[in-house]
């Protein structure tokens, strides 16, 4: 089966005044279909970079990115734009939901671009917020919710659009302990019981303890890449 | 991505900041309610200078007496008594001209029913009521042969009638005019004020012959009334009457004419021009109007593109290509603007109605003015905005999404 991702040899610079920074530095990495990745690694090590470049929203300057089997890099700004509007799906520390906006219309914003018709939409998204156990709010607006029901919110526009891949960075970052393992279980259930692809950035080792696969990142290379089989088994 | 789906965004976007909405348009609505105002009462004058001046009488030429010079004193203009009634027949021969009448005024007391007056009573033609279009409002006018005879008729306007006959109908009774019994024939309707002010139905009208034998007992007209065919004719008969005046009345070359024509054209001419400069006028404010209101909605938008940073990344992120950021942020200025304009054309109208109530003045607004209005709305709108949308549409969508 073709990978959800496959990178080789990934390479970006950021050029400065004087220098040109190095953020990765010769990656490879494959992302099978129903994985759930966490990337870790400390600030600088590269793997918000990385995610972006995974996430279609940057460019590498070097290696290859392969992504549902296509190369990116011959695909133009909309195309990425399309891409990234059918088959990804965005989680971020800040939710980013827009506000005085209802939560299912929130939800419902991927398809607005994708050009879903409007009573599709409204169902599709009424269906994710369901998944997410969020259906009861649907029609509330982000500060009329808690920072976890925000979370999952953003969760249910993630996956509204059945993507290949969801992207998720420091999404617990903004959440305390219960509400992070709410989320945290969110995740795990729709990895396990639907089969989505998840990519998660964290630094927290007890975040990406419910991954199935820890990618370590240093200074722009990948510094361990290891299944967490025992680790998951210990949890449950 | 369709153009409505964009426009339902954008709509979106402006009512979840409804007041910030409102209070760019201000702007605008202020602007076009101004120019819509301005409009109303411009054309509305523009209209009844114009009435007032077809009032007068349409295509109409008077010939009036000139200066007399008697042994080195000169009279003023009128002085010459030269006009008769012949000239005027000489006239209505001419090509382009439709009718003449003469005019021959007088002020006396006019005496019927118990009351008495004291008006105008003019000398004219049948004709006069065609070359000043005013018909009679009940009865009829006199005939030619009523002017061949210098029969003792006489046709009362709206005010005379008022006095002498409050509560009776005129027409069959009879009326003494300088102690001579005139039978009335018809009431003429009412005309109203004359431009300079003066009360236009406060007249009496009798066969010119019967005015020149009873009360002048001259054989000079007051004046000669001219209509000619068509309003581009004027000019034209003017000169075939200075001709023929000239001749009748053997001026020598280079000598003054003892006459003078007056042609409502030019004065017609002369409000169409004021009207033009009003008009430029009026398009002068509209324009620093809708520029101040379009840098208004610039300036906001711009705002608004910073405000909403972190927004456009994520629409970005989420799947929202450049051009429909660009689209959607160029829609909202445009919608501001033309609903701007629109709720500015509608305040304009109401506060125009209220002038026009209020001080009593006569105003128009012509619906393509209001057209023009919006439209030119819409088009600061799209000018305005497209620097603020293109800025959006430029973003780093990793940067506008950690943007604080």
């Amino acid at each position: 089966m073709t990978p959800v991702v496959k990178v080789n040899n990934l390479v970006k610079d950021y050029p400065m005044v004087d220098h040109t920074v190095r953020a990765l530095d010769g990656v490879d990495l494959s992302i099978e279909s129903g994985e759930f990745v966490a990337v870790m690694g400390p600030s600088g090590s590269g793997k918000s970079t990385f995610m972006h470049i995974v996430g279609l929203l940057d460019r590498p300057t070097g290696g290859n990115y392969q992504f549902e089997g296509r190369e990116v890099s011959a695909l133009s700004t909309d195309d990425l734009a399309d891409t990234r509007s059918q088959r990804l799906g965005f989680v971020f520390q800040a939710y980013n939901l827009l506000s005085r906006t209802t939560a299912v219309e929130n939800v419902e914003l991927p398809m607005v671009y994708a050009g879903v018709d409007p009573q599709l939409r409204r169902a599709a998204a009424l269906e994710a917020l369901g998944l997410v156990g969020l259906a009861h709010v649907a029609n509330h607006q982000p500060n009329q919710l808690s920072g976890g029901q925000q979370q999952r919110v953003a969760i249910a526009r993630s996956l509204v659009n059945n993507p290949g891949l969801i992207l998720a960075d420091e999404p617990t970052g903004a959440l305390d302990t219960k509400s992070s393992e709410d989320v945290m279980a969110l995740f795990r259930r729709l990895n396990e019981e639907r089969g989505i692809t998840i990519l998660l950035v964290t630094h927290e080792p007890d975040v990406a303890a419910h991954a199935k696969r820890i990618v370590t990142f240093r200074d722009g290379k990948i510094l361990s890449d290891r299944r967490a089989e025992s680790q998951e088994a210990a949890l449950r | 991505m369709t153009f409505l789906a964009t426009l339902r965004l954008a709509a979106q976007a402006l009512l979840r900041n409804r007041v910030r909405s409102i209070l760019t348009m201000l702007g605008i609505i202020i602007g076009v309610a101004a120019v819509i105002v301005t409009v109303g009462i411009g054309v509305g004058a523009r209209n009844s200078v114009q009435a007032q001046i077809n009032s007068l009488g349409s295509n109409m030429l008077i010939v009036m007496p000139g200066s007399l010079n008697q042994g080195g004193v000169r009279t003023g203009n009128g002085g010459a008594s030269t006009l008769t009634p012949a000239d005027g027949m000489a006239i209505a021969q001419l090509p382009g001209v439709a009718a003449v009448s003469p005019e021959v005024n007088s002020r006396t007391q006019v005496v019927a029913n118990g009351n008495n007056w004291q008006t105008t009573v003019t000398g004219v033609a049948p004709t006069f009521q065609f070359i000043r279009s005013w018909p009679v409002a009940s009865g009829s006018f006199f005939t030619q042969s009523d002017v061949d005879s210098a029969s003792k008729v006489a046709v009362l306007g709206q005010t005379v009638v008022q006095n002498l006959f409050p509560t009776t109908s005129p027409v069959g009774q009879t009326v003494l005019i300088g102690n001579v019994p005139y039978t009335v024939v018809g009431v003429l309707s009412s005309k109203g004020q004359s431009g300079v002010g003066q009360d236009q139905d406060d007249t009496v009208l009798i066969p010119y012959t019967a005015s020149l034998e009873r009360m002048t007992g001259q054989t000079n007209v007051g004046m000669l009334l001219v209509s000619a065919t068509d309003s581009s004719q004027t000019d034209a008969v003017q000169t075939q009457i200075t001709g023929l005046l000239e001749q009748r009345h053997r001026i020598v070359a280079g000598r003054p004419d003892d006459f003078q024509i007056r042609n409502l054209q030019d004065i017609a001419a002369t409000a169409s021009q004021t009207g033009n400069i009003l008009a430029v006028l009026l398009a002068g404010i509209a324009s620093v109007s809708l520029l101040v209101g379009g840098i208004g909605i610039m300036n906001i938008m711009l705002v608004s593109v910073t405000e909403r940073t972190r927004e456009i990344g994520l629409r970005m992120a989420v799947g929202a290509r450049n051009s429909v950021i660009l689209r959607q942020f160029l829609i909202e200025a445009t919608v501001l603007a033309t609903a701007g304009g629109a709720i500015g054309a509608l305040l304009g109208g109401l506060a125009t109605i209220g002038v026009s109530m209020t001080a009593g003045w006569a105003t128009s607004i012509p619906p393509a003015s209001v057209a023009l209005a919006i439209g030119f709305s819409a088009l600061v709108g799209i000018f305005f905005g497209y620097a603020p949308a293109r800025r959006a549409s430029q973003l780093n969508p990793i940067e506008a999404l950690r943007f604080e």
